[in-house]
């Protein structure tokens, strides 16, 4: 059986302590708030135009922003209620950014068609790949691991490429995160539901999902589930971040290497989140559009840690004053993981389509230690899972000196942190090579575009 | 033969030799170098800052030479003299340009500007601009780590350390433009000197709605259009919640400045201005800040 071999990518990796709090805490569903804040860009690419105005009375899944361009993603409304404004609010990045404010009744109307029950819906036949593509492109899906790339963009085979291979990552290598875990769990049947519907839009005929060896309730349960269904094996993988990595799970499961500059579908691979799987299964068999998602609230000293099934655009204030309040000594609240996500400017910051998680993290903790002198141990250079140098990028970073930083493959850099862990300097090597990334990467899209 | 003399005479022979054939090859394969390039390098200030738009001075040099026109050329730093002199030796006519100085649009000390979030990351504006937005409510703002000081080749900037936010030295500006390029939220601004080196201008970028400009800083410009009222040159415009005065039409009369609730026009080098008879006063609202 293959699930007794642990496998994992060949380079690289830390092995920071799991702290997986929640993990046994079944998903909730969180409360109704007394407003939202939905934002027209919660994707990568090209904000939504809005289609409503101030006063307008909006159902539940109805359409409030129209996607623009072929990257771009349609935005519906989580609530049923009227529209109280159109304002600057901040979101994930720390910039305020237009988004839509919705005063919700308590009540929901949902927008007729949508199947609000939770039965199992499981014939797949009646749709062809085109429908099922145009279905997700509706429901204004992203990846839901953290990089809100729109999904449709991604089932969209470019010509001359061909797709053999579709992998669900349900790894969840981040430490404390716990909502790909718990809708394993809990939505199983449905996500293999959704991975079948998916392996028909890519015209694909196997399946692998990938889960890591410290979630065994899931391996066990998705395993024995995907016996029924044609296709699908479940992978075991070794512990190690980042295994959720696109590329690095590209790599472990199958051997292939996407190369510099490319994408996974040059190797002939796609990789979806389970999140997005199971907003695959609803949008497709239940024409419910990406409304809500499973949110992961958690930190040392917070009393009501959860799973929450919360919807798009609540403000993380109302989550955490629902949580009990921000507890005594909080340093930073973090939204996604923390090797990865990003520590909120204000609590005033609502969940978008990527929020995996909130983590408050407690003063101590997140306090930077005194920089010192790098002393070039190379301890950076074994934990890049990218087999980058992030001791140089970081100097060529700090000098401007681009057109070395790309010879260095900055432009390869997948953010993940592993250099800043392990530096016994405590340097910012994430962050100067995050830095040298989005500046080589706009220096060579400015060239290509002459 | 005594073997010191054959040492010289081979020597000797060995000498000439290579001399033919230097002097063949340089002159087989000379490079005909305008001769005009040397003479522009002599009269260019030789700081290599960027300025003009080249790499350095020879480069400039270079392209002075080739050009026809010497509209869109400029060193920054030596201004219309050098320029001037440029002219004369390529035989073009000079263009001359109004001499500028760089100006800080940002007043948002910690006096004004609260301190609304902790950033330990890496000290460069660059940085906390690109992966945070700022340790302040405005994310427009100076960052205060100094990236256009170190960007400056002439000590014409520095830090104020009362205020953290940065000071031009008017004597030692020579406009070169590297701290705009340097500044992550271009709040440096290339400004005409203007007569005996007055200037007027909003010392602030923010483009947010007025209410949360007022929340982030108390002297921000909260776009209310007084100043655009007030002025009678059409100088002053508002675009974005933000008031722009053009110094092109700007006639240095400051009528704009009083009018400002919140203080951030601001006027350099102009004498200290009298009390105003109660009489000529126009009634206007009570300022708010």
């Amino acid at each position: 059986m293959s699930e007794y071999k642990l496998l994992t990518f060949p380079k690289g990796g830390v092995h920071p302590p799991e702290n997986k709090l929640t993990a046994d805490l079944a998903i909730e569903r969180f409360p109704l708030p007394s407003k939202v804040y939905i934002h027209l860009q919660q994707h990568i690419g090209v904000p939504a135009q809005i289609l409503v105005k101030p006063k307008d009375r909006v159902r539940t899944g109805q359409l409030l922003a129209q996607a623009q361009g072929f990257v771009s993603a349609n935005i519906h409304s989580s609530v049923t209620g009227t529209v109280f404004k159109i304002d600057e609010i901040y979101d994930a990045s720390g910039y305020r950014k237009t988004a839509i404010v919705i005063t919700p009744e308590p009540e929901d109307e949902w927008v007729e068609g949508i199947d609000t029950s939770d039965d199992l819906k499981a014939d797949i036949g009646q749709f062809s790949s085109q429908e099922i593509i145009q279905k997700v492109k509706d429901a204004g899906i992203v990846g839901m691991g953290g990089a809100t790339f729109p999904t449709h963009v991604k089932l969209s085979i470019p010509d001359g490429k061909k797709c053999d291979i579709l992998i669900i990552n349900g790894v969840e290598c981040e430490p404390y995160l716990t909502s790909d875990h718990r809708l394993m769990l809990e939505k199983t049947e449905e996500i293999l539901v959704g991975t079948r519907l998916l392996m028909k839009a890519l015209n694909v005929d196997r399946a692998v999902i990938g889960i890591e060896a410290n979630k065994p309730d899931a391996i066990g349960k998705m395993t024995e589930a995907a016996k029924k269904y044609e296709g699908i094996t479940v992978q075991a993988l070794k512990v190690k971040y980042p295994q959720g990595g696109e590329k690095q799970l590209i790599k472990a499961i199958t051997g292939r290497e996407v190369p510099s500059g490319g994408l996974p579908i040059d190797i002939g691979a796609v990789v979806q989140n389970v999140g997005t799987t199971f907003a695959v299964y609803e949008a497709v068999m239940k024409n419910k559009p990406l409304i809500e998602r499973i949110v992961t609230i958690t930190g040392k000293d917070l009393d009501h840690r959860g799973n929450f099934r919360v919807r798009i655009g609540t403000m993380v204030k109302d989550i955490i004053d629902y949580v009990g309040g921000l507890p005594e000594g909080t340093g930073k609240v973090v939204l996604g993981g923390p090797m990865m996500g990003k520590a909120t400017k204000t609590l005033e910051v609502p969940v978008g389509k990527g929020t995996s998680g909130i983590l408050l993290m407690r003063r101590e903790e997140t306090k930077r230690k005194k920089v010192l002198p790098c002393i070039h141990c190379a301890r950076c250079v074994t934990a890049c899972p990218q087999g980058l140098e992030p001791y140089l990028i970081m100097s060529l970073a700090e000098r401007g000196i681009w057109d070395k930083a790309e010879e260095a493959h900055a432009q390869d850099c997948i953010m993940c942190g592993s250099c800043s862990y392990v530096c016994p300097s405590n340097r910012p090597l994430q962050d100067y090579t995050q830095f040298a990334r989005n500046t080589v990467m706009s220096i060579m899209r400015a060239r290509k575009k002459k | 033969m005594n073997p010191i003399i054959i040492a010289v005479v081979v020597l000797a022979i060995v000498g000439i030799v290579a001399g033919l054939i230097l002097y063949y090859v340089a002159e087989k394969f000379k490079v005909e170098e305008d001769p005009r390039i040397d003479q522009v390098e002599e009269v260019l200030p030789g700081a290599n800052c960027g300025g003009c738009g080249y790499p350095g001075c020879r480069q400039f040099a270079e392209a002075l030479t080739r050009t026809d026109t010497l509209e869109g050329y400029f060193c920054p730093v030596g201004g219309n003299d050098v320029m001037a002199r440029v002219a004369e030796i390529l035989g073009l006519e000079a263009v001359e340009k109004e001499k500028q100085l760089a100006v800080v649009r940002c007043a948002g000390s910690y006096e004004f500007r609260p301190v609304t979030n902790e950033y330990d990351g890496p000290a460069n504006c660059a940085m906390e601009h690109a992966l945070y937005s700022g340790h302040t409510e405005c994310q427009y703002g100076c960052l205060g780590h100094g990236d256009c000081v170190a960007a400056c080749e002439f000590d014409a900037i520095y830090m104020d350390p009362v205020t953290n936010l940065p000071v031009v030295v008017e004597e030692k500006c020579t406009a070169c433009g590297a701290c705009v390029e340097a500044c992550p939220r271009d709040i440096i601004e290339l400004r005409p000197v203007g007569k005996k080196s007055r200037r007027v201008y909003v010392a602030c970028v923010n483009e947010d709605k007025g209410g949360l400009t007022a929340k982030a800083c108390k002297v921000g410009c909260i776009g209310c259009g007084n100043c655009e009222k007030a002025c009678e040159f059409d100088a002053i415009t508002i675009e974005n919640n933000l008031s722009y005065i053009d110094p092109a039409k700007c006639r240095l009369c400051r009528a704009c400045a009083p009018v400002c609730p919140t203080e951030s026009i601001w006027e350099l080098n102009f004498p200290v201005r009298r009390a105003i008879p109660s009489n000529k006063v126009k009634p206007k609202k009570k300022p708010t800040a």
